[in-house]
């Protein structure tokens, strides 16, 4: 679907209030919106909301062999993808230029940052390496997709449990989740995404910035200044777009809110994980069932119910003898020679004056014909051949007579027709056939 | 009333009292809905069923591409899209049995020429992927406020190797199974919508029967929530 545009007032509604220091939402301008974080029953599966901007994210992995430049490394690989549920906009051709950009930005921030530690993820140099796979789906865009993005990717790789592996010599041993517990990732830190986006308005000196941005507020915007940062105030990427010009003042304070809301976010996040894995230790319930809130109207929860089927059989009978007849069985097919046979007898043809490439009844007597018939084509291709050259002349007649009763003994010009052109004909005797067949369903 | 039906159904199970080689022991597992979830979709719903969890979002009826209208009625799309990897030859195929229930259940005459897209998207999977699809595309039709004729839900049930029926079976359960077979079933006489069968069985009327017992506990799930959401009290 196409994108409504944004109207004008709008738009001059959004600046205005920008300039005044407003924002639609009642929101400070270095405010970031409130993060939830749920985790499901499966390791490596979570859910981040960013306000209303909801992305999923699932790690798993798998044993592959290594890059051959890189063969005791394992294989990080990300996607993320926007869902056609997150906007009307998002359809499977369109999106390319948005979703190359933060897919790229994703890669950077978190394989380039050297975040997770490859080295630990080889099993067998230059053989089997663990390939670690982020998929991350955007539920719902309202803003800020990167942000969200990459608070889901670091969260689900921490939450995350390979199945552990022992190497003794030459056998490596690969143990199921039920034998030994599986082992987390190791991760040296936590690269976060800060969303900065700028506003000019007119003169380019009294730039006005925005921290996570709404997806209204990302419509109007200039500029879109990108910080990835982890709590130890390293910078791991950096991106400006949208062609605004900064001064470096503006960026150095840029990089200054980011590493307190960086903390900020860090600090939610380990809460949440250390939540989950309580919850887990302690044997309680836990998974997106639970975080499902039960004060709210919209949502309703049904426990194990049980099912009396104790009634089945009767049930059962009941179907069966109020079930409608089933329709008319075709009969066998007869094989007249090889490469044809008949199933069905045939109808008046009233269509009038027939072309050679109108198909003959017999084909029509179900799909089941045509594949056989396809079949056997196949392997009676040749005596159909030498079956041509005796009947040229009763080909002649047969058209006319086509158009009044099939009979048995005109199959073998049929084979002729077929052979001709054998693999073409199939395809336009379909149509054909199907009409023929609404015929004789209703006489 | 809940509770009492299942001390019922425990008394029975001890005595051992089976009328039927079914066995009385076949349960649903819990479930959850939350309806109106997601800000952008005309009507979105997330389903649970034990673990598994899938959420629906529906825009509709929206403007279509010239290409894909139809004159007289609405073009209705389904799209489901896998948690782990691109979608492949399976998803088209529940895509399109979904679609199949979605058309016979919603009056797309009343809006010609326009689409309606149902969008799947699979959370996690612990068993019974298909009829929790087919839930979650039914409540957010429903919070879509897509006319309908029906309401539809989805009711899987496996066959293990000795014949005992297991309604609404978990991943294990499914893969230990001889036949894993999904009914769709209408809400006004529990009519057979569609059904999606794989493995070795013979007995399709009875898993019919129990499948349309289950359904009824789906439905009063359906009223229930919906009744939670709409009742001025």
């Amino acid at each position: 679907m196409k994108e409504t545009p944004l109207s004008n007032c709008e738009r001059r509604f959004l600046l205005r209030a920008i300039e005044e220091k407003k924002r639609l939402d009642g929101r400070q301008t270095y405010d970031y919106r409130n993060i939830r974080i749920s985790f499901g029953t499966d390791y490596g599966c979570c859910i981040v909301e960013l306000g209303k901007t909801r992305v999923l994210g699932q790690v798993s992995c798998e044993l592959v062999s290594p890059k051959l430049n890189r063969a005791t490394e394992g294989i990080l690989f990300f996607n993320l993808e926007l869902s056609q549920m997150a906007a009307p906009a998002f359809e499977p051709g369109r999106q390319s230029d948005l979703l190359v950009k933060l897919n790229r930005l994703m890669e950077r921030c978190l394989r380039n940052s050297k975040c997770i530690d490859t080295e630990s993820l080889c099993v067998v140099a230059g053989e089997k390496v663990w390939q670690i796979r982020v998929d991350l789906h955007l539920l719902n865009h309202d803003g800020n997709i990167i942000d969200a993005a990459s608070i889901a990717a670091i969260v689900a790789l921490c939450h995350f449990r390979r199945p552990d592996v022992s190497v003794q010599g030459d056998e490596v041993t690969l143990y199921t989740p039920e034998e030994r517990d599986p082992v987390p990732l190791s991760i040296h830190h936590m690269p976060i995404c800060v969303s900065f986006a700028f506003f000019q308005q007119g003169d380019p000196n009294p730039t006005y910035l925005l921290v996570d941005p709404n997806e209204r507020e990302e419509r109007v915007m200039d500029g879109l200044l990108v910080i990835a940062m982890n709590k130890h105030r390293e910078i791991c990427t950096i991106q400006s777009s949208g062609g605004i010009m900064l001064l470096k003042d503006q960026v150095l304070r840029c990089s200054k809110i980011a590493g307190v809301k960086v903390a900020e976010i860090t600090e939610l996040i380990l809460k949440a994980l250390e939540n989950d894995q309580k919850v887990r230790k302690e044997g309680g319930k836990f998974g997106f069932a639970e975080s499902i809130a039960n004060q709210r109207i919209t949502a309703f929860k049904m426990e194990k119910a049980p099912i009396d089927t104790s009634d089945v059989e009767e049930k059962a009978e009941e179907i069966i003898a109020e079930a409608e007849p089933p329709s008319e069985v075709v009969s066998t097919p007869v094989l007249w020679t090889p490469g044809t046979a008949q199933i069905g007898e045939g109808v008046e043809n009233s269509w009038g004056d027939l072309e050679d490439s109108e198909k003959e009844d017999d084909e029509g007597g179900g799909d089941q014909a045509i594949i056989l018939d396809g079949i056997k084509m196949d392997t009676g291709v040749e005596v159909s051949d030498i079956g041509s050259q005796d009947a040229p002349i009763i080909l002649s007649d047969s058209e006319e007579e086509e158009m009044i009763i099939l009979e048995p003994d005109k199959n073998p010009k049929k084979i002729r027709t077929q052979t001709t052109s054998a693999k073409q004909e199939k395809a336009p005797s379909k149509k054909p056939v199907k009409r023929r067949k609404k015929k004789r369903a209703a006489n | 009333m809940e509770e009492e039906t299942h001390t019922d159904a425990k008394i029975r199970a001890e005595n051992g009292t089976g009328s039927s080689p079914r066995g009385p022991g076949c349960s649903l597992r819990h479930f959850a809905c939350e309806q109106n979830l997601l800000s952008r979709p005309d009507g979105s719903a997330s389903f649970l069923q034990g673990d598994t969890s899938v959420l629906a979002g529906v825009y509709g009826p929206a403007e279509v591409k010239v290409s894909k209208e139809i004159f007289n009625k609405a073009t209705l799309e389904v799209i489901l899209r896998p948690k782990i990897g691109l979608p492949g030859v399976a998803e088209k195929s529940r895509e399109r049995l979904i679609r199949n229930t979605c058309e016979a259940v919603v009056l797309g005459t009343l809006h010609p020429r326009t689409s309606i897209t149902v969008v799947l998207q699979v959370v996690s999977d612990a068993g019974s992927l298909l009829a929790c699809c087919l839930n979650a595309a039914c409540m957010a039709l429903v919070d879509a406020g897509v006319p309908m004729r029906a309401l539809f839900c989805g009711v899987a049930c496996a066959l293990d190797s000795d014949g005992t029926l297991v309604l609404d079976p978990t991943s294990k359960q499914e893969k230990e199974a001889r036949a894993v077979l999904t009914f769709a079933l209408d809400s006004v006489e529990r009519k057979l919508l569609m059904s999606s069968t794989k493995g070795l069985y013979s007995d399709t009327e009875q898993c019919l029967a129990a499948a349309q017992a289950a359904s009824q506990h789906v439905f009063r799930f359906y009223r229930e929530s919906l009744q939670r959401r709409y009742s001025k009290s």
